[in-house]
């Protein structure tokens, strides 16, 4: 009785009881996620949720689909083997910052170059919520919490720049109270071949509120938020009065005024150029402390090959070269002997 | 045997008869020992003795040439009838060098023979290993039967014709020791040479050089009067039982036993491996098998290799994660989550000298505690041990057959001593294999009040207790599991107390009533004192019994494959004898558990030296046991 397609959003919740703390910015990205499932056009038994241990790792067992909620750190493995083994599932990852970049840091890092084909979300809270409010590797120096009762010293990581240094070939970053924006986003995930990852920026209410209030503002949101879209100008602020144009000096980044003189300057958003290096630029625009100048959308899309492919591609051309393999072949080898059955009757 | 050379009867020296030779090469790490003690049993297996092998070399891939460190060295013992261990100590040395003479000397008995390259033996040599002056001068080696051997300087000789370096030629120096106790031993030519022709296809040149220099050492071992006998030792027919034969290391009989247990159970066989020594082979020898669906993944770290593995499982894979003892601590915590799951996962652990990195190289059975027990919370695991390298193949089938059945992790315990260690394998029929074909789920199995029916990932088959295995992609089973504690039936997320403890003890309840063969024991005479072993022990042991049997004494022999659970009789077994001894390359953890288990005073005897049992001290120990002291 495979599932009758098309299917609806309510068709992705299963029948537990959600239990993030009301206001958590995680029920906001589970209806979005439950609202673009049916646009994949798959079936609910195809599809896959692995996530870690985190507040965020709870996703799972939300969706009506197959899920696991595993280890701390460890669901980009996991989702892996999954993947690599199953190429006909559509294998998303769910994960947090302190998830994905703290305990798992190695696993993400490696998910990313070898490009097998996960969707990651990423749930960036800048705080670790289910052990009740530590600072997490994106947290601001400085942050205050039960750990760090005079503040953090160490300098967090930056999700983006991490993940186009680690080889990403896509990097988006969107923001969970924008579902328009955030299904943008994961459509354009679910159409690319290899991994995806997709930060979003969550609020977590209890331990970190507010945190991003600067980019969901509507009055600070016009001159924090940079909207990236594929082949156009990037600009934003208000009527689009200011745009990113590239210092000819150091080849780094900045913000101006737009002006006549200087509107040609204003860079036009590549997200599929083979090279990282202004995606990189632009995950590095914002300002740590205050998000201004924060870009949210596809900082990079770019194919190349997936490694679950060519895998099975290798498999193939085994095949091809050897024949199927022959069991009895392999075990007879090439040195044997024969001790026949008579002997010991002489 | 080729045109080439001539068989040793003819040229009209003496041939004596052997029952059984032990051989020791021993060189430099870079001298290709390793590789001269395969092509010798190779040769030997084909002739059709029975024969056992220790390779013993160091952990760095080229330690300072010419230091006691650097020694690599490989024993074989071959025999015209059965045999079990790869001898206690040599009957013969081939030392390629000071170093080797010198790290190896002390294991030979009196009369045994040694083989020394004279060339290698000057003075920097020797003062490199503190020789104050040569052995082969100052009559330390006067009780042994010593042949001064030019070895480089007749290779060098031998491969004039080839225009090679003089450093090029000296490499060949090995396949001359090679012709030269190929000659000694009268052993077949033919697959060395099909050998070397195919390992130097590319280079045909080099190939032909090695060919000499094999020739050459035959050659010489015919015509000089310092060999002036050479030996026979005939096939072990009545050793086999009839069949088609093939010589086997332990990590190719488990990476073999893992495709088979493949094929048989009709899964995909999906391997997450780290590199690591002793285990590394295993990633090698699979994945050089795509043809028969094996997907090999060599991770980032031991962690990601058997979360690769259990996310395989997950899917349908046949999953499979090798490593040694450094690399099963960092797989806890997910070997913990398989448990939780209930999926199928292979736990190979090819167990080293610990703790820590602790001897990479080298053997011990310290593992078993940490396979036991080494988890956080209540996390039973089956463990199963091969006994000898031939039998790594038959215990990968098992370990499969119980991880399928049963839906849960299993450990199996190799070591280090068993991965390289070779022996004659009859090889089996693939209809002679179990059939280790699983069912997944795939429809509802429980209808709820109202009628409605629906998929409980954690209701249990009530004779196993195992739980559904329902892949991805099968419709209408959507379900989520996951490592926090799950109600009964449901799978659901449960902190309930009382479900808890329901499921801590179905979990144990499932690995205790795991189906597995009763223990048999060899007691002839109705001893008194039974040894009992698990894993590579089982050639020492079995030795040493035979040998105590042979010299009048009475004792019984009894050997685990499955460590957890235990053999159901093997609590009456322990019962029936007054003494049990446990030999174990560990300081006594099996000797812990059966105490804890069956109230026996059982007596370890331990020893953990990276090696090996040797025959005689254990046969001693036992004998002591026997006559209670």
């Amino acid at each position: 009785m495979a599932t009758e397609l098309p299917l609806l959003p309510k068709d992705f919740k299963s029948d537990q009881e959600v239990r993030w703390c009301p206001g958590c910015g995680d029920y906001a990205i589970l209806a979005a996620v439950q609202g673009f499932m049916p646009e994949l056009g798959l079936a609910k038994e195809n599809i896959v949720f692995v996530s870690g241990i985190g507040c965020s790792s709870r996703f799972p067992y939300y969706m009506n689909t197959y899920g696991m909620h595993s280890i701390h750190g460890r669901a980009p493995a996991i989702a892996t083997g999954l993947a690599t083994s199953r190429q006909d599932l559509s294998v998303w990852v769910v994960t947090g910052d302190g998830d994905a970049l703290s305990i798992g840091g190695n696993h993400l890092i490696h998910a990313l170059r070898r490009n097998v084909n996960l969707k990651i979300l990423l749930f960036n809270n800048r705080i670790y919520g289910l052990t009740k409010g530590q600072y997490s590797p994106t947290s601001e120096v400085g942050k205050i919490t039960k750990s760090t009762p005079m503040g953090s010293l160490d300098t967090p990581f930056n999700p983006v720049s991490l993940a186009l240094g680690a080889e990403a070939s896509f990097v988006a970053r969107t923001v969970d109270s924008d579902r328009k924006h955030l299904t943008s986003v994961l459509r354009e995930a679910a159409a690319h071949p290899g991994t995806a990852l997709i930060e979003i920026y969550q609020n977590c209410n209890i331990f970190n509120d507010g945190a991003f209030e600067a980019l969901k503002d509507k009055q600070q949101a016009a001159e924090a938020v940079i909207r990236l879209e594929h082949g156009q100008p990037i600009r934003f602020g208000t009527d689009g009065a200011k745009g990113v144009v590239r210092d000819p000096a150091t080849g780094d980044l900045r913000v101006v005024a737009v002006t006549a003189d200087n509107e040609a300057d204003v860079l036009i958003h590549d997200a599929h150029s083979p090279s990282p290096t202004t995606a990189f630029a632009l995950a590095r625009l914002a300002d740590p402390d205050t998000l201004h100048h924060t870009p949210i959308g596809v900082f990079r899309s770019v194919e190349r090959p997936v490694y679950d492919t060519q895998l099975a591609g290798q498999l193939d051309a085994a095949i091809e070269q050897n024949g199927k393999g022959d069991l009895a072949a392999l075990l007879t080898g090439a040195d044997t002997w024969t001790v026949p059955s008579q002997r010991r009757t002489s | 045997m080729t045109s080439q050379v001539s068989s040793p009867a003819e040229a009209g020296k003496d041939v004596h008869r052997l029952d059984r030779v032990i051989i020791r090469f021993a060189g430099d790490s870079g001298d290709g020992m390793q590789l001269t003690g395969d092509r010798f049993t190779s040769e030997t297996a084909s002739f059709g003795n029975d024969l056992a092998t220790l390779p013993n070399f160091p952990a760095e891939i080229r330690a300072p040439a010419g230091t006691l460190p650097g020694v690599s060295s490989f024993q074989l013992h071959f025999a015209d009838h059965d045999i079990l261990t790869p001898g206690d100590a040599p009957d013969v040395l081939v030392a390629m060098n000071p170093a080797a003479l010198k790290a190896n000397v002390g294991d030979l008995p009196p009369g045994a023979e040694i083989i020394v390259d004279t060339d290698e033996f000057t003075k920097r040599a020797l003062q490199k290993v503190g020789y104050a002056e040569s052995p082969l001068e100052d009559g330390s080696l006067d009780g042994f039967r010593l042949h001064r051997v030019p070895l480089t300087t007749l290779t060098v000789a031998a491969l004039e014709r080839f225009e090679l370096s003089r450093k090029d030629a000296q490499r060949s120096k090995n396949m001359f020791a090679l012709g030269l106790l190929s000659w000694m031993y009268h052993r077949p030519t033919e697959g060395t040479e099909k050998f070397l022709r195919a390992k130097f296809a590319k280079k045909p040149q080099i190939a032909e050089a090695n060919l000499a220099a094999f020739r050459a050492g035959w050659n010489f071992g015919e015509t000089t009067e310092d060999f002036a006998v050479s030996y026979e030792i005939a096939p072990a027919a009545e050793a086999f039982p009839a069949g088609t034969y093939r010589n086997i290391s332990g990590n190719l009989a488990l990476s073999y036993g893992l495709v088979a247990a493949s094929q048989q159970a009709d899964l995909p066989l999906f391997l997450g491996s780290y590199p690591i020594t002793p285990a590394s082979d295993i990633l090698h020898e699979l994945s050089r098998h795509k043809n028969f669906g094996v997907r090999t993944f060599q991770a980032e770290d031991e962690i990601a290799a058997v979360g690769a593995a259990l996310g395989a499982a997950f899917g349908g894979s046949l999953a499979v994660t090798t490593t040694s003892g450094p690399g099963v601590a960092l797989k806890a915590e997910t070997i913990g989550l398989a448990v939780s799951l209930e999926l199928p996962l292979l736990v190979i652990d090819i167990q080293r000298g610990g703790p820590s990195t602790g001897l990479p190289t080298k053997t011990e059975q310290a593992d078993l505690m940490q396979a036991m027990y080494g988890r956080n919370g209540e996390a039973p695991v089956p463990v199963v041990a091969p006994r000898t390298p031939a039998d790594c193949f038959d215990a990968a089938l098992e370990a499969a057959r119980l991880a399928v059945t049963y839906r849960t992790p299993v450990f199996l315990l190799s070591d280090g001593y068993l991965a390289n260690g070779s022996e004659p394998w009859r090889i089996p029929r693939p209809d002679e294999l179990p059939d280790l074909r699983v069912q997944f789920a795939q429809r509802p199995n429980h209808t709820l009040a109202d009628g409605t029916e629906v998929f409980w990932p954690y209701k249990r088959d009530p004779q196993t207790l195992a739980r559904p295995w329902a892949v991805p992609g099968t419709p209408g089973l959507e379900h989520r599991i996951g490592g926090i504690e799950k109600q009964d039936g449901t799978g659901n997320i449960s902190y309930d107390p009382a479900n808890h403890d329901f499921m801590v003890r179905t979990r144990q309840a499932k690995i205790d009533g795991i189906d597995v063969p009763d223990v048999e024991v060899d007691d002839p005479h109705g001893a008194g004192t039974l040894v009992l072993g698990w894993g590579s022990t089982y050639g020492p042991i079995t030795a040493a019994v035979r040998r105590l049997r042979a010299a009048g004494e009475s004792i019984a022999q009894t050997h685990l494959r499955h460590i957890n659970p235990f053999p159901k009789n093997l609590g009456a077994v322990l019962g029936r004898y007054e003494r049990v001894v446990v030999p174990e390359m560990n300081l006594g953890q099996l000797s812990a558990l059966l105490r804890a288990k069956y109230l026996v005073d059982v007596q370890p005897f331990t020893q953990v030296n990276g090696m090996p049992f040797k025959e005689e001290q254990l046969a001693d120990a036992l004998e002591a046991t026997i006559h209670g002291h």
